[in-house]
């Protein structure tokens, strides 16, 4: 919990959203994890977005492999049904949430070790699949729940906290995500709350398969000099390529921007995306040169971040389907059971 | 040696090569046979390979309706010189070969107890026909018209067989009856026809339907009102898919938009698969997947977290030849430990054993029902010998008035009412918990799924005292499976009996096939077939009314009879071990032959000679 303590309390001034909801709602139960962990301050911004976005809790789906990573969506939306799956097969049972039923938003919510490691595969194909969720993986470059080995984000070179150096090139997520098919890119830092909160929303409104990697300092076993992945080091080699302003349609548009310095993106749903930008040449709708920009960037050592690709008229996979409007769960028997007229047509074609 | 003379009660097996397009016309041929009104069981025994493999096609033909395979061979039709030599002593004393005798082959290479049939095919077909396809095409289809004249059958059917068969293609039609003919008239010419082997028109057929196992499963889960399915091609299971797939596009179009009511993914692998299913079924759809052998394996660690999480999953195992990735296109029944216990940790899970195809629907659309009342993973388990072969079986049926049990799902009006929700609370004591679907109340009932331990609210809990009340209580839920999975199926003997014999899924109607043999030597055999694991009350009270039960299984380690052994605290002794493992479908001789010898040996029964091989 670094920046969003949990009054025990209920102010009656707390604000509420136009549900009528308070912040509070929007919790869930009390971390576990130790003390500056970057994942508390993700969990904080997923509650802070879905205040923002007037998100209904009980129609949030939250799902997570195994890891500390993997335990926070115990800590966030306490209303929401949740399911801690098994390690690096979260993809998989989103997957089949989704297809189960359509209208509840799904995230997921996973470590690098459980996305990149022993989970590339599901990552992969639910990304090539158009699996309209949220994504999150918190990338700390290390397996926090197993005390502190490399994970396959970790950089070449980086040191652990005992000293070994990984020799092993390391998997970028978003540049997988962005090749497999992801319609909605980001990549940011736990420690950078305002450029996080609105990347969420972002995704959280976007339909496809919206993946943030979210690097988020292990202050127990990865936060050491020689790591690329400590708070230090991000904070250092941060280099966002813009800054984005999530709007709904009922908003008022009260920021002013200089001329040029705007790109505006209205997604399926009529929420806009403001993107400011901070590196004048980068444009979010070229997945190739988005990939081009990444590889350059990381060969000297940046880490790039802010919301890198989008594309706002991406299908998604009930879309493939062709599946009915109506959540599948909710089809009766008699739109399910064919009966027995047409079980006596079918015997009589089998003699 | 005198010529084997039966009617309406022989086997037929054609040994082929694969990818020749014999097995239309041999399917053809069987489906002949049952036009006159003779039941006919077809085996298909193929290579895990797409051409140019030896294949053989087998047809029990059975005027009294054994389905089962018989054992040996009465009339072997030879197309493969590469399996010559095993074909040929494969064939009964007394037997027939017919084979293509374009090419003359020295005596030695014949037997001289059988009756040789010999046909110039390729040299007809040679003359006859200028394209190579169709040479070898029509080749098959003139053995079958030669077959017809030999077995003395009605060529009519046959004509009009290949009629319906191209309806709307007269030239089709035109050619494959040409060829039909030329078959039936060189034999009648120069083989004396009919041969001691005969079908004439009988009465056995009935209202019976002719589909495979796999295919009743696919119609099973849409009649079951499963909407989401998961899986990874692997044979003997992926027909199961692709039938669920037809029957969805065809019963399950919305008809005002074509939209699908359905959701079908071909997943990357088995883990993805199982995964899908556990994420559909736990947000309330119907959902299942197909697989055999290695993707078993591969699903183990998601089946122990739909145990213990307690998500409804359907899973159709079509079991083949194991360890490994053993004999891909041959059956067996050795996957049951696998799914009795799959997954670390103290799991035992629900199986249901069809036996034919009809009950392949029927247990097929079950397994939702139970899986959602017991919130747990329901396997069905049949075997190749059932999913890939057509069989002959009672017509499938489905009562209107039928609603799904969607079993104990607390709904938004029940938690507004203040009822009590603890998603592993034991409320009704039969240690089923109640559930809700995510998205149900605003603020009530949500909870979150793991397969970590939790105490009865779904907290997360490491306490001894939790978890033990969790494990009883799943030990309850079983107690409580055992009085809803299908009853076994007794056949008592003719007589009264200290002897009985266990059996499960594909090897009914051998075992019936067998008992009819045995019982015509004196010897009384109850038996009784298991339909599903937990096992009833009835199944355990069986073995304690005998003195001596036989076990029959299709697998080297007698799977169910361990699992008799420790579910049921039976002393080992008392049950004896008939195992039949090779890949083949176990045969009524065999299962007699075993039986026989092990109640002769042990002085048992009143000494009679064994029965037939
Ligand atoms: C099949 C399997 N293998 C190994 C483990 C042990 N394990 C638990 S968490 C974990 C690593 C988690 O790393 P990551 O996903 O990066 O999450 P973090 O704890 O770093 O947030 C491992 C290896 C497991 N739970 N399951
Ligand atoms: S070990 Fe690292 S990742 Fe895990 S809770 Fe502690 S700080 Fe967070
Ligand atoms: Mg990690």
């Amino acid at each position: 919990m670094t920046y969003l303590a949990k009054p025990k309390l209920l102010r009656t001034d707390a604000p509420k959203n136009s549900l009528g909801y308070t912040r509070r709602d929007y919790e869930g139960a009390i971390s576990t994890l130790c003390a500056g962990c970057g994942h508390d301050s993700i969990s904080a911004a997923i509650v802070q977005a879905c205040f923002d976005l007037d998100i209904e809790p009980h129609r949030v789906a939250k799902l997570s492999g195994i890891g500390c990573s993997s335990k926070t969506p115990d800590y966030f939306l306490g209303a929401s049904h949740g399911f801690n799956t098994t390690h690096g097969r979260m993809p998989s049972v989103l997957t089949g949430a989704a297809l189960a039923n359509r209208d509840l938003t799904y995230m997921g919510i996973s470590g690098d070790g459980d996305s990149a490691s022993i989970g590339i595969g599901q990552f992969a194909h639910a990304m090539r699949r158009g699996v309209n969720m949220t994504y999150i993986v918190e990338n700390i470059g290390v397996y926090g729940l197993t005390k502190g080995q490399f994970s396959a984000t970790a950089d070449k070179g980086s040191k652990s906290k005992r000293g070994v150096v990984n020799n092993d090139t390391p998997i970028d997520l978003v540049a997988l995500a962005l090749q497999l098919g992801a319609s909605y890119v980001a990549r940011s830092f736990s420690g950078d709350k305002e450029q996080l909160i609105p990347l969420i929303k972002g995704a959280l409104r976007h339909r496809g398969p919206a993946f943030i990697d979210v690097i988020s300092p292990c202050v127990t076993f990865n936060n050491h000099a020689g790591s690329t992945k400590s708070y230090d080091y991000v904070r250092e080699h941060n280099d966002a390529v813009n800054r984005l302003d999530f709007i709904l349609p009922r908003d008022q548009i009260n920021a002013t921007y200089a001329p040029g310095e705007l790109r505006r993106i209205v997604q399926h749903d009529g929420s806009i995306l403001h993107l400011r930008k901070l590196d004048s040449d980068y444009d979010p709708s070229d997945r190739v040169g988005a990939m081009n920009h990444l590889q350059e960037r990381h060969a000297l050592g940046e880490i790039v971040t802010g919301l890198l690709y989008v594309d706002s008229s991406a299908e998604d996979l009930h879309r493939h389907l062709n599946t009915v409007e109506k959540p599948l769960n909710q089809l009766g028997d008699a739109y399910l059971c064919p009966g027995s007229k047409a079980l006596d047509a079918l015997n009589a074609s089998l003699r | 040696m005198k010529p084997i003379h039966s009617t309406n009660d022989f086997v037929i097996k054609f040994a082929n090569v694969n990818g020749s397009g014999s097995a239309s016309a041999n399917e053809m041929f069987a489906r002949a046979i049952m036009r006159m009104g003779v039941p006919v069981a077809p085996r298909n025994i193929f290579p895990s390979n797409i051409q140019g493999m030896p294949t053989w096609y087998e047809m029990r033909v059975s005027a009294a309706g054994w389905l089962g395979r018989r054992g040996g061979c009465d009339l072997m039709v030879a197309m493969n010189p590469q399996t010559w030599d095993r074909d040929i002593a494969e064939i009964e004393p007394g037997g027939y070969l017919f084979y293509d005798s374009t090419k003359a082959q020295p005596r030695s290479r014949f037997r001289e107890d059988i009756t040789v049939l010999g046909i110039p095919l390729t040299e007809i077909c040679n003359r006859e026909y200028t394209d190579a396809r169709q040479r070898q095409l029509f080749k098959n289809i003139m053995y079958v018209g030669a077959l017809t004249a030999l077995l003395g059958m009605d060529f009519s059917v046959v004509e009009k067989l290949i009629a319906d068969q191209y309806r709307g293609k007269d030239k089709l039609i035109d050619a494959n009856v040409n060829a039909l003919k030329l078959g039936y008239e060189h034999a009648m010419q120069n083989l004396s026809c009919p041969i001691g082997l005969r079908v004439e028109r009988a009465d056995g057929v009935g209202k019976q339907i002719f589909i495979n196992g796999n295919n009743a499963c696919g119609l099973g889960a849409v009649y079951g009102g499963a909407t989401v399915a998961g899986w990874y091609p692997i044979t003997p299971s992926t027909s199961v898919i692709e039938a669920f797939g037809s029957y969805c596009r065809k019963y399950r179009t919305d008809p005002d938009n074509g939209m699908a009511r359905y959701a079908i993914v071909q997943a990357e692998d088995e883990l993805a698969s199982i995964g899908m299913v556990i994420g559909a079924a736990w947000n309330g759809a119907r959902a299942f997947t197909a697989t055999s052998g290695p993707g078993i394996s591969l699903m183990q660690e998601f089946f122990g977290l739909a145990y213990f999480a307690e998500v409804p999953v359907v899973v159709f195992n079509v079991q083949r030849g194991g360890p490994s990735t053993g004999m891909p296109t041959r059956t067996q029944q050795s996957d049951l430990i696998a799914c009795a216990y799959a997954s670390h940790g103290d799991t035992k899970h629900v199986l249901l054993f069809p036996e034919d195809p009809y009950e392949c629907f029927t247990l097929g659309a079950q397994a939702f029902d139970l899986a959602d009342r017991l919130q747990t993973p329901v396997f069905v388990l049949l075997d190749l010998d059932i999913g890939m072969n057509d069989r002959l079986c009672q017509p499938f049926d489905w009562d209107d008035q039928r609603r799904y049990d969607r079993g104990k799902v607390m709904t938004a009006e029940q938690l507004e009412a203040g009822k009590n929700f603890g998603r592993y609370l034991d409320v009704d004591g039969d240690g089923i918990p109640w559930r809700t679907i995510p998205g149900t109340h605003p603020t009530k009932g949500a909870f979150f799924s793991r397969g970590t331990t939790r105490n009865a609210y779904a907290k997360y809990s490491e306490a001894g005292t939790d978890y033990v009340y969790n494990m009883e209580r799943l030990r309850r839920k079983f107690e409580t499976a055992k009085k809803m999975v299908p009853a076994p199926v007794l056949k008592p003997a003719s007589q009264a009996t200290r002897f009985g014999a266990i059996h499960y899924g594909s090897t009914s109607p051998a075992m019936a096939e067998a008992s009819a043999l045995l019982e015509a030597q004196g010897i009384h055999v109850d038996t009784l077939r298991v339909r599903g694991f937990p096992f009833a009350d009835e199944v355990i009270d069986f073995i304690n009314d005998h003195d001596v039960v036989f076990v029959v299984e299709q697998n080297e380690s007698g799977q169910l009879r361990m699992l008799l052994l420790t579910e049921g605290e039976i002393d080992p002794k008392k049950l004896v071990r008939v195992l039949h493992y090779d890949g083949t479908p176990i045969t009524a001789r065999f299962i007699a032959g075993r039986i026989g010898d092990a109640l002769s040996e042990h002085k048992v029964t009143p000494i009679r000679k064994q029965v037939a091989s």
